[in-house]
């Protein structure tokens, strides 16, 4: 074991993982994340704590996870390398190990221009491939980049994000060889509603083995309504949602049971595809939905190891 | 060359307020070729201060000239008298125009008539756009001769991040991926598997970071 953490046991004993995503307030509430931490933990194996998601300011991510970790909820410490030079990196990840966090996936974060300070200075000191790598090396070699020792251990079990949907197609399967070449031990991929895509990647990603040596949890969302499907297919970058999608979304006579429905569907799809080994749930602003999805998605109950 | 875009005019012309005695220098070199800081420029800027000064009734005068390379401390002695006689220069040259002309005249009041924006090349009449970032240790025999950190958004070494679609960055469909324009490239060149490598961490002590930074070649100065 790397980490010891709940989602790496699950994942190493080949069973199916779900995970979700829990958003931090923009303020101090200690309710607002504990009280999404209570409603999803026997439904998850795992949460993750965005990082300042879309550039905007909320409590940061190694907080958040404190607070789950208080209910008993194990985290995924999201990190981006926008707002951390190589010393706050590594710093608050021996903070986050002491506080007993476990998993981190390793992301680059939106742009600061995407959020509410647009004005910032980005720190891109290192990318999300060498922040995985820097993570690996404080935990197998306990060491620091500048090579000094590190007193103590850092069991961590590391992610990574990758992006089928987003160009070029091809590149994209060699980007996730670096990243597990640089250490990723589990991936969490951007949200899947062009299946048929997805599985032309998954294709690739076997053709080079690289479903034996990594977790791929797939990634979903549950549309709420026509209009955020229509927003994702226009304006976010890096997604790719159907047309169809969005007439079904707007055919629909309940916009909410439609989404639920279409994500169940993706789901069944995913679970079909050789190498998925779980599916991380991202229900923006709509946490409440992930227990009847994992419930109709038949994946309860959830291992206890 | 150093592009640069000249600053508001009501930015200007808060700067020079009080002055009534002005020098406006142009620099003829890389500011000139981006129409921001060359004769005509100069020209022009001091038209518009006279205008604006007779509209409210104030008295200015201005001498207009460029210096054929502002940069370099052999071209300001020429200028020598025309700054001992003005109150202010209004330089439109780059920042370090600006302050090679600070420190050749110590006690002359220097103000800056531009931004400067970035290392760059004229795509076309009227576009200029960034190619480099002066980090100090080039890796463009590694990426196809197209810089990630000076054309990257986040300046990634092992791009492009999850937001490049259709050949466009995240930030706006008006800017190229740098990273898709770099593995167009090597695969061209038939050299894709350059990219199958991870970048290793960047020095930044060499870009900057790691203070001031100066060359001394002793080859030279002996």
């Amino acid at each position: 074991m790397k980490s010891g953490s709940n989602l790496e046991k699950i994942l190493s004993s080949g069973q199916f993982a779900v995970t979700a995503e829990c958003g931090p307030p923009k303020g101090t509430s200690v309710k607002v994340i504990q009280r999404k931490g209570e409603l999803l933990k026997f439904h998850c194996d795992a949460l993750n704590v965005t990082d300042n998601q879309t550039a905007i300011v909320r409590m940061s991510s190694l907080s958040g996870c404190v607070l789950l970790k208080q209910v008993n909820v194990e985290p995924v410490m999201q990190m981006v390398v926008r707002d951390r030079n190589r010393l706050a990196i590594q710093s608050d990840i021996l903070g986050a190990v002491a506080l007993g966090i476990r998993n981190v996936l390793c992301l680059s974060g939106d742009h600061q221009k995407f959020g509410n300070h647009p004005t910032a200075k980005g720190v891109y000191d290192i990318d999300s491939m060498q922040l995985i790598q820097t993570l690996k090396k404080m935990r197998d070699e306990k060491k620091f980049l500048s090579g000094d020792d590190i007193s103590g251990e850092v069991p961590l079990f590391l992610g990574a994000a990758a992006n089928p949907f987003a160009d070029p197609f091809e590149f994209r399967v060699t980007r996730l060889a670096k990243k597990i070449k640089a250490g990723a031990d589990f991936i969490q991929t951007q949200a899947i509603f062009d299946v048929p895509k997805f599985i032309r990647w998954m294709e690739m990603v076997r053709d080079r083995g690289l479903d034996q040596k990594v977790h791929i949890l797939a990634g979903v969302i549950p549309v709420k309504s026509v209009g955020m499907a229509r927003y994702m297919r226009n304006n976010v970058s890096g997604l790719s949602v159907p047309k169809e999608l969005v007439d079904r979304m707007a055919d629909a006579k309940d916009a909410k049971e439609e989404g639920v429905k279409i994500c169940l569907e993706t789901i069944e799809l995913l679970k079909e595809i050789d190498g998925i080994h779980g599916v991380h749930i991202m229900a923006v602003a709509w946490e409440d939905i992930v227990p009847e999805i994992v419930e109709k998605a038949g994946l309860m109950p959830r291992p206890v190891i | 060359m150093i592009v640069g875009q000249q600053k508001d005019f009501d930015e200007i012309k808060k700067m020079i307020s009080g002055y009534n005695r002005i020098l406006v220098l142009g620099c003829q070199t890389c500011v000139a070729i981006s129409f921001a800081g060359g004769m005509r420029e100069v020209e022009i800027l001091a038209s518009m201060i006279r205008m604006d000064r007779k509209m409210a009734g104030q008295d200015i005068e201005i001498v207009e000239d460029a210096t054929l390379r502002q940069c370099d401390f052999e071209f300001l002695d020429s200028v020598e008298n025309r700054v001992d006689n003005c109150d202010a220069v209004l330089s439109l040259a780059c920042g370090v125009g600006v302050q090679a002309l600070a420190e050749r005249y110590p006690d002359k009041v220097i103000l800056p008539g531009l931004n400067t924006t970035f290392m760059g090349l004229t795509e076309k009449m009227g576009v200029w756009s960034e190619r480099c970032a002066g980090c100090g240790n080039c890796i463009l025999d590694k990426t196809g001769g197209l810089c990630p950190i000076a054309r990257c958004s986040k300046g990634l070494f092992n791009g492009p991040c999850g937001g490049s679609m259709d050949g466009k960055c995240e930030i706006s469909p008006d800017v190229d991926c740098v990273w898709q324009l770099i593995i167009d490239r090597l695969t061209a060149l038939n050299q894709l598997e350059k990219l199958e490598e991870i970048f290793p961490i960047k020095d930044w002590d060499v870009s900057g970071h790691g203070g001031t930074r100066k060359i001394v070649r002793e080859d030279l100065t002996a």
